[in-house]
């Protein structure tokens, strides 16, 4: 999120600090700030997902053969970036900030400069020491345990000491509050993190004015955009969602409420001063604390902006100052919802001392005034009040800030109008979440949970009416622009990435009663066997290719053939199975496995979408799809895995100009792009029939095809999957499996069979025990499929059907043409009919006799308004016809 | 006395008489699924099974269901519906999608139907009707998410299933019968089609995804069965208010049965076309003609309804022309003798027609040129004659080549009934060198 927000600026200017490349400087070209990261410093590089910027520590910078800036890095893990199976070894709850050092070899540690977004602080802890929960933001990560692919060991405490050692070692860097993180248990300590930030924001003051405008400013610049426009595809909804959680609870637990949350927006705000631009604004917050909010403060633990939280009571200003500035307090007010429950732990970071204390002291003076409380909602003032009480208990770590005259002023500026004009709080906040735009993983889920709640928005449009322009002048670093722009993200009020659902039964499904239902089951298509047989040699090739190109780290293509149901997509989902599974038991690099489906798709080009949707879950439009994932696989992107991608129906990603195809097997000889494809359809020689000569050698040799299945083969498919279970006769299998291989060798085409027969055999012998599907089963099922209905269909049609069927092939051997018009037909069927002795049909019901059969498809009829002169052709074969009509 | 007697049972007469038009109008023209079916017994257990085991064992299949038109497919969906929804735990957990290939002309429309159909708009929220490539990867992505044991299984019904396979790259049946045989939500996948050929229609990994079953509805029933159906047809149920009526009523339906003209029309009809729809029809037809004062039905009835329903449309519009436009007519079969069926135009059939006029007739007044124009134009109108080339080819009105849309016997009988022909016309229909 805010991570995003400091990198608005259009274009980055990186340059050395001092001669010998100590660190770089990061200077943008819209704003006067400049960043300073030096070697040693951990930072955030750019990643194929925005919102998940990579972490890493900076060891060395050098300037390659091309004038490049390059750096070397030593990578952290995020929790997201281990496998899920993985991160059960760790087994305990990981906090999205805890990182892991990254010993996972293979990936990339030199990297481009201009990859660097900023710097961030990592504060390494020791194995005993627990992950601090209290910070909100994601600005601060933890490092504990290292990661090497396979398990997680603690840092050793060479290692930890080494990297305390570096935040020691220049206090006076952007990262000035390290010490707080290294003796983080005492309560002097804040005492002195206090001061020390003071110093710090003092130095910075007056530029952050400046930078809070550029940041609101660079909202809407283009190359903010460009860059991250995908965090605008997911995550402008978020906002409005998230208000609505918001909104959704504005009287939850108020009575539940000590002094101890409060404590913990306190510490909130440390944090918030912790960072490492610090901002008036930030001070102004504090400043608000000590001068005493007006008494009428409404509890705000999760809903900063509700209606009833009437402005000027300190802890929404809090809130709302926080977000607005630094575009943050999205993952915040989320996670304040928690907070309620995780008080201890995230106490314990703090100082249980201090905490403990001064709890007690609240609960004190709770005592107290609740005696004292004549005024309106007693439970409401009452907390506040405490509230007030652990203010004062708290005022004097905070009196260095109250130095700061115009900052006081400003901040009781902002107090007093908040006071005011409370109604405005909301509606100012509204108007900033858009563009703070977050979007953590889980928001998505938030949001479903949260949609019910509807009458929310009407709170929140009429605010937004009552809404005075000049009520934005407090916060005048916001640009009208941004506020003018924002309610049009509000509108999605359900997420679009919902996972729709199909209900749930409600009588659970019963389950086989008997062995023929049993072996229906098993024979369904699709049951999963345990295992695929007949395709073992197949299914070592592909296994083999994939392999192979796993541990090389490159990429590769594959192209399998063969006709339908001959378990090509079976084998490759088997043969993924399994490299899954070695991966897992660390004997492979992990790899990223997707799937797409030409037949799936509406369109070739949503190939890309698809794609990248499932490699980042973003949605976009196809051109920008396209240009994403070319950009992902044609820049050299550091540490990537190795993606596997299945192209199944390969012959639907066609198109005129082949661009599709062309991409697809491009990428994977892209040095950088780790792709391996395996592109699957029916036909043999499609990249010779239909692909362009430079997508067919992008495809390559690597070819295989899959035979129709032989009988015995199919007769193996069909044990293995009946394991044993006796539903059918030897024979009966060896009959279906010789009829299927000698039609099309289809595996699926066999089990429908095998699945008819078990039916027709429960069928007919419903008295017998003999409960055994035999040959006349399986010819009766074989029969049902294959036979031709044509000749069945003509003996049941009417007489007139059939006479008019002998008069087109009467007139056809009249002509010697293989087509007629009904008018010449009707003259024949007359004549029969005077042989035959039946009445004469009228033109119109040998009309309606014509239409019939050529419904049905007997006949081939021209369909136009021509009447008499519609010319008819027969669709089956005149001996057929002859063959069906003699036998009467 | 009797007279009041007379007007009461006159009056219970009317009620009868209603009630019996209101039964039958029902049973003939609504498919209602309280009908009953005929020589479908097999088909109907099968569908039967196969729906049974898609709702209680969640087991995905798909079938089609092939027969002619008015064969009684859709009855026998309805049918097996209904007995399906009897059962309880069938009621509770059966989803429905129904689809026509008339009305979803599209994939895209299809799908939003479907959606529509599940329920799940609410799910998109407003985003209900996203783009096409949306929609289906939600769609799929739903149906995916439902296995075996927990999903609600999901009956979809595709009627006019022939009409599907013309949608591009069949991606809405290739989806379907995909997921048919994956394991995901159990679906079961009807479809109704009267053409033979389906299969062959089928795109190879659609094909070969098709579970291959297929119940055929062949209308397999004889003319004795077919008497039995008529009975069946006509008698009115045991449930009847008047059961003295019912008893006369079932009483003549009976003899009718065995009335000789009455099984000579229906052998006629059979022979025509077996199916039970057109049965319907003419029945439909025989019961308008009864009245209070005609109670029950007669053979008379049925001929007079046979006729109605073998009625020659053509034939019946030139029963209504002109005199100058029967000649016209008549000129034009004349043309077509001479001419072996080969198109003629407006001034080939006034020279005919001339021929005709100055050496022929006694009784017919020589005609201006532009009114015989008009009556050809007429003609034109009424489609007796249709020109060869469509309109755009514009060639000048009395060269336009054209066809006759009639049969000579259409021609020729039309002339026996047509009232007020003149004699010469008549003999000149019947021959074109008569005047040599």
């Amino acid at each position: 999120m805010e991570i995003m927000s400091t990198r608005q600026q259009c274009k980055r200017i990186y340059s050395w600090v001092g001669r010998e490349k100590r660190g770089i400087l990061i200077k943008s070209e819209r704003s006067v700030k400049e960043m300073c990261i030096l070697v040693g410093e951990f930072v955030l590089v750019e990643g194929e997902n925005a919102d998940q910027p990579f972490v890493a520590k900076l060891l060395k910078l050098y300037e390659d053969g091309s004038q490049e800036k390059r750096a070397v890095v030593q990578w952290f893990s995020r929790i997201s970036e281990v496998p899920l199976n993985k991160r059960k070894l760790l087994q305990r709850e990981v906090s999205s900030q805890e990182i892991f050092l990254d010993k996972v070899p293979g990936y990339d540690t030199d990297i481009n400069v201009e990859a660097i977004i900023r710097n961030v602080k990592v504060i390494p802890l020791a194995p005993e020491e627990a992950v601090p929960l209290r910070s909100h933001r994601k600005q601060i990560f933890f490092v504990k345990e290292s990661w090497d692919g396979k398990c997680f060991k603690p840092l050793s405490p060479g290692l930890l000491s080494e990297l305390k050692e570096e935040k020691k070692k220049k206090p006076e860097s952007l990262s000035p509050s390290t010490d707080c993180q290294v003796f983080p248990l005492d309560f002097i300590c804040s005492l002195k993190v206090e001061t020390d930030r003071v110093t710090r924001s003092a130095m910075k003051t007056k530029n952050s004015q400046m930078e809070i405008e550029s940041r609101h400013s660079s909202s809407k610049s283009s190359l903010s955009k460009e860059r991250h426009s995908q965090r605008v595809a997911n995550g402008i909804h978020t906002p409005g969602a998230r208000k609505k959680l918001e909104l959704n609870s504005p009287t939850k637990s108020k009575s539940k409420l000590t002094g101890c949350d409060v404590l913990e927006l306190l510490s909130d705000d440390c944090d918030a001063l912790e960072a490492l631009e610090p901002s008036a604004n930030k001070r102004k917050v504090t400043f608000t604390q000590i001068l005493g909010s007006p008494p009428k403060i409404s509890r705000t633990k999760d809903e900063p902006d509700s209606p009833q939280n009437n402005g000027g009571d300190w802890p929404k200003i809090v809130e709302t100052i926080r977000i607005s500035p630094y575009r943050r307090g999205q993952g915040s007010s989320l996670k304040a919802k928690n907070l309620g429950e995780k008080d201890d732990d995230t106490r314990h970071f703090n100082g249980r001392n201090e905490e403990e204390e001064t709890e007690e002291r609240a609960r004190e003076s709770r005592k107290r005034t609740k005696q004292a409380i004549t005024s309106t909602s007693s439970c409401k003032s009452d907390t506040n009040l405490a509230e007030e009480e652990v203010l004062k208990t708290r005022s004097p770590v905070m009196t260095p800030r109250s130095h700061r005259k115009c900052v006081q002023k400003t901040t009781a500026r902002i107090a007093e109008q908040l006071h005011f004009l409370n109604t405005s709080v909301p509606d100012e906040e509204d108007n900033y979440l858009p563009s703070t735009d977050s979007s953590d993983s889980s928001s998505s889920e938030e949001e479903e949970s949260v949609v019910p709640c509807t009458p929310k928005r009407k709170i929140r449009s009429s605010v937004t009416l009552s809404t005075p322009k000049s009520l934005r002048k407090p916060s005048d670093t916001t640009p009208a622009k941004t506020t003018r722009k924002a309610p049009e993200p509000r509108t999605p009020k359900t997420p679009r990435n919902a996972t729709p659902r199909i209900p749930i039964r409600k009588q659970a499904t019963e389950n086989p009663d008997n062995v023929l239902e049993e072996a229906r089951l098993r024979l369904h298509v699709s049951a999963i066997p345990d295992s695929l047989p007949c395709r073992e040699e197949e299914f070592q090739d592909i296994y083999n290719f994939v392999e192979s190109k796993l541990i090389d780290g490159t990429g590769g293509c594959m192209y399998i053939s063969g006709v339908p149901g001959t378990g090509k997509t079976a084998t490759v989902h088997e043969v993924i199975r399994c490299l899954q599974q070695a991966a897992e038991n660390d004997k492979l690099p992990s790899f990223q496995f997707i799937e797409i489906n030409g037949m799936k798709l509406t369109d070739p080009r949503q190939a890309y979408v698809q794609i990248l949707q499932l490699l980042t879950g973003q949605k976009v439009t196809a051109a920008h799809a396209a240009v994403l994932l070319a950009k992902l696989f044609c820049t050299p992107g550091p540490k990537r895995k190795t993606t596997v991608l299945i192209v199944d129906e390969l012959d639907l990603l066609w198109t005129r100009k082949q661009d599709v195809m062309y991409n697809l097997f491009d990428w994977p000889s892209q040095k950088q792009a780790k792709l391996i494809i395996l592109a699957i359809a029916n036909t043999m020689d499609l990249p010779e029939r239909i692909m362009m000569n430079r997508v067919a050698s992008r495809l390559g040799l690597t070819r295989m095809s899959f035979q129709p299945y032989t009988y015995k083969q199919l007769q193996q498919i069909i044990s293995s999957r009946l394991n044993h279970i006796k539903a059918f006769e030897e024979d009966a299998i060896q009959l279906v499996s010789r009829k299927v291989a000698a039609l099309s060798g289809d595996a699926r085409r066999c089990l429908d069979i095998c699945r008819r027969s078990t039916e027709i055999c429960e069928f007919s012998s419903q008295k017998t025990a003999s409960q055994l599907v035999s040959m006349a089963h399986v010819m009766k099922a074989i029969d049902e499929m294959f036979s031709s209905p044509y000749i069945n269909s003509i003996r049941n049609a009417s007489l007139h059907e059939q006479m008019f069927l002998k008069a087109i092939i009467a007139e056809f051997r009249r002509s010697g043409l293989e087509e007629a018009t009904v008018q010449q037909i009707y003259h024949q069927h007359v004549a029969l009919c005077r042989i035959e002795g039946l009445q004469i049909p009228t033109v119109s019901e040998i009309m309606a006799v014509c239409s019939r059969l050529g419904a049905c498809r007997f006949l081939l009829v021209e369909s136009n308004n021509k009447y008499l002169h519609v010319r008819v052709r027969l669709n089956v074969s005149q001996d057929d016809v002859m063959y069906a009509l003699k036998q009467e | 006395m009797s007279k009041r007697k007379s007007k009461e049972t006159s009056s219970a007469n009317e009620e009868c008489i209603s009630q019996v038009q209101r039964i039958f109008r029902e049973r003939f023209c609504h498919q209602c699924p309280s009908g009953k079916l005929f020589g479908l017994e097999l088909q109907y257990k099968h569908l039967l099974e196969l729906l049974k085991r898609t709702t209680i064992h969640g087991e995905s299949n798909s079938a089609l269901i092939i027969g002619p038109r008015g064969s009684g497919k859709t009855m026998l969906l309805n049918h097996v519906l209904k007995e399906l929804m009897e059962i309880k735990e069938v009621r509770e957990n059966l989803l429905q999608v129904h689809l026509n290939g008339l009305l979803q002309t599209n994939d895209k429309i299809a799908l939003k139907e479907i959606t529509r159909q599940l329920q799940m708009e609410n799910v998109v929220g407003d985003k209900v009707f996203g783009s096409f490539a949306e929609n289906l990867s939600f769609l799929l992505e739903a149906l995916k998410k439902g296995d075996r044991e927990n999903s609600c299984p999901v009956l979809f019904i595709l009627d006019e299933f022939d009409l599907f396979v013309h949608h591009k790259n069949q991606t809405l049946l290739y989806n379907l019968f995909d997921i048919s045989q994956s394991a995901q939500t159990p679906v079961t996948i009807i479809g109704l089609t009267c053409r033979q050929d389906i299969l062959e229609l089928l795109e190879k990994r659609v094909k070969s995804r098709f579970s291959h079953r297929q119940i055929y509805l062949m209308n397999s029933f004889d003319f004795k069965q077919y008497l039995k159906i008529f009975k069946e047809q006509l008698y009115l149920p045991a449930e009847f208010s008047d059961k003295t009526f019912t008893q006369k009523w079932n009483k003549n339906v009976q003899s009718l049965s065995e009335d000789k003209t009455v099984q000579d029309v229906l052998r006629n009809h059979f022979h025509c076309s077996k199916d039970l729809r057109s049965l319907h029809m003419l029945l439909m037809l025989a019961l308008s003609s009864i009245t209070v004062s005609h109670p029950f039905m007669t053979g008379a009835d049925l001929l007079e309804a046979s006729k109605l329903c073998r009625m020659d449309s053509k034939a019946n519009i030139v029963h209504g022309l002109s005199v100058l436009e029967i000649c016209l007519i008549i000129a034009m079969k004349h043309l077509n003798d001479v001419y072996e069926g080969e198109p003629f135009n407006f001034q080939m059939v006034y020279n005919e027609f001339q021929k005709f006029i100055q050496r022929k007739a006694h009784s017919m007044y020589n005609f201006e040129k532009p009114v015989v124009m008009k009556a050809f134009e007429h003609l034109l109108q009424l489609e007796l004659i249709k020109p060869v080339d469509g309109p755009s080819v514009r060639a000048q009105r009395e060269y336009q080549l054209m066809k006759l849309l009639l049969d000579n016997s259409q021609i020729m009988d039309a002339l026996q009934v047509y009232p007020n022909c003149p004699t010469d016309v008549k003999q000149w229909a019947t021959s074109s060198l008569s005047w040599l």
